[in-house]
């Protein structure tokens, strides 16, 4: 058995929405509802689920980006719920993010080089040459060019913008890497591209990753583990091999066979 | 068979450069009752294809070259107001995002019953008649001809986007990527829901999508786009099981299974070298 690297414990977020016709009244939405997972060291855990299924609140709470009501994130020992300030902000360079829309999560206003830059900088990792040296490098080796720093957001294209929003989480090295949908706005080329390059620096790197999606064939070619969720439970968890071929829960079951193609692929197999 | 719609060397410039090419001598068929999908990457053409056929090209591109015939008549030839006779009635559309094609401040009956007086001059109390045997087909109850959009979901949207455009029982459904923004089960009970139309109905339905999985789900023929132009054409399990251009093969190379047998493999484009000019 590997070690766990992050570990969440009974998680539990609401969130309030407005309803009623005239937004007057308001529902209660249990976005988390007693969520633990476990990330094993070196390993890539999928949470699959469907839109509203809290996923994405997941990566955001263990982040501590977004307030818990109860329960605990374990990172090496410590619990990051229990944390604030400083003790945070250090901790959290071990933990990074990438987001899913390329479009959105880069500042329009900052070049390359500032935007990959900007976390070694608020970190104080280095001199200023080796903070430079630091984001050529490691533009290089998720494939922009070194003239790129640069440019501005606008002038990359969508595959590109997830490079450097890779850069941007990477040239910290940190150990745990989440990374919200990052390949759903993508066209299956460059996603196949920009998946290529994840597993290759994952090995390279030795990097923890939570893999957030609600791409079924993408989480089985990139994850080791998996958690399906739905409306803030964890329905059902485990190896992703083991969930793929013997889903014990109705609804892995119903996501699973929702998945387009799967006919087809079935005759190809008889065929072959 | 007879074909319903014949797209023949179909080309779409940009007005300020009509040497800058966005669709290039595009040439397809669709026949009754067949399910064709145009696949491709954005930016390959394949909605200003669809956009073209209806006549609805933004005022800055042009259709510079070919013919679009529907029911043996040319309609790029037809203005305005003859187009309008045609969409919505013989060729119905549904477009991406359900949350934005609906407008918000009408009811969804509303909507769904406007063609049906303008093309069909329906109303009253058979209008209401049509309006919930069509609410019934696309698996909504009837009660919500009352809604406003926004008391609907996503799925249900899109299911009243299907309701509208098959509201006057079209000969061709044009379906631009229709289950894009869904969730992977709704996006199943969508894709079954209009396969059933369409054989009932004995539509021709032209399906634009970036997804093989659904292509595989739903097509009949396929058509394969690069960088405006058709790169391969053929039967569905011809083009999956045995695609004959480079390019397909790459495209597929780059498709996950969900069996996770597959090894993805990064694009390939050594064989745009000389073979296609752009």
């Amino acid at each position: 058995m590997s070690q766990i690297i992050l570990e969440a414990k009974n998680l539990n977020k609401t969130y309030t929405q407005r309803s009623g016709r005239f937004g007057f009244g308001t529902t209660l939405v249990q976005a988390l509802d007693n969520v633990s997972i476990q990330l094993r060291t070196g390993s890539t855990l999928a949470v699959v689920g469907e839109s509203g299924s809290g996923k994405s609140t997941l990566a955001r709470c263990l982040l501590q980006l977004q307030p818990l009501e109860s329960g605990e994130v374990f990172f090496q020992g410590k619990d990051l719920a229990q944390m604030s300030g400083e003790d945070l902000r250090v901790t959290r360079r071990d933990l990074q993010m990438v987001f899913q829309d390329p479009f959105a999560s880069l500042n329009p206003r900052m070049r390359i080089g500032e935007i990959v830059g900007e976390g070694l900088l608020i970190h104080g990792l280095g001199s200023r040459d080796e903070q430079k040296s630091q984001v050529l490098s490691m533009l290089n080796r998720v494939g922009l060019k070194s003239e790129d720093v640069k440019k501005y957001p606008h002038e990359f294209s969508g595959g590109q913008r997830q490079r450097i929003g890779i850069a941007r989480a990477l040239v910290l090295s940190p150990k745990v890497l989440i990374c919200d949908e990052p390949v759903s706005a993508l066209d299956v080329s460059v996603q196949a591209q920009i998946l290529l390059l994840l597993k290759e620096l994952q090995a390279e790197m030795a990097l923890s990753t939570l893999f957030i999606s609600h791409d079924l064939r993408v989480v089985r070619h990139i994850a080791d583990d998996i958690v399906v969720m739905n409306r803030g439970k964890i329905v059902e968890q485990g190896e992703v091999a083991e969930i793929y071929e013997n889903p014990t829960q109705t609804y892995t079951q119903q996501l699973l066979s929702a998945i387009p193609g799967q006919k087809h692929l079935r005759k190809q197999a008889l065929n072959a | 068979m007879t074909s319903i719609l014949s797209v023949k060397n179909l080309t779409v410039a940009t007005k300020v450069n009509a040497s800058r090419l966005l669709v290039k001598n595009v040439s397809f068929s669709l026949q009754p009752g067949k399910t064709t999908c145009i696949v491709g990457e954005s930016g390959s053409g394949k909605s200003l294809t669809a956009l073209s056929i209806m006549g609805l090209l933004s005022k800055q591109l042009v259709q510079t070259q070919g013919s679009v015939v529907f029911q043996e008549q040319n309609l790029t030839l037809f203005n305005n107001s003859q187009l309008r006779e045609i969409r919505g009635k013989k060729i119905g559309m549904i477009f991406q995002e359900p949350m934005t094609s609906l407008n918000p401040v009408l009811t969804v009956g509303y909507q769904i019953g406007e063609s049906l007086t303008v093309h069909l001059g329906l109303k009253g109390a058979a209008l209401k008649a049509r309006i919930a045997n069509l609410l019934q087909q696309v698996g909504i109850p009837e009660s919500r001809a009352d809604s406003y959009p926004d008391e609907l979901s996503g799925g249900q949207r899109q299911r009243v986007m299907i309701a509208m455009s098959i509201a006057c029982e079209p000969l061709l459904l044009i379906a631009d990527e229709p289950t894009t923004a869904l969730d992977v089960t709704v996006q199943a009970q969508i894709l079954k829901l209009l396969d059933e139309l369409k054989t009932r109905m004995n539509m021709a339905m032209l399906f634009i999508t970036h997804d093989f999985g659904v292509v595989a789900d739903i097509a009949n023929d396929v058509v394969v786009m690069f960088r405006g132009e058709i790169v391969e054409t053929g039967a569905v399990e011809q083009v999956l099981s045995n695609p004959q251009h480079p390019y397909t093969k790459a495209l597929l190379d780059c498709v996950p299974d969900a069996a996770g047998k597959k090894e993805l493999k990064p694009m390939d484009y050594a064989w745009l070298k000389g073979e296609v000019t752009t």
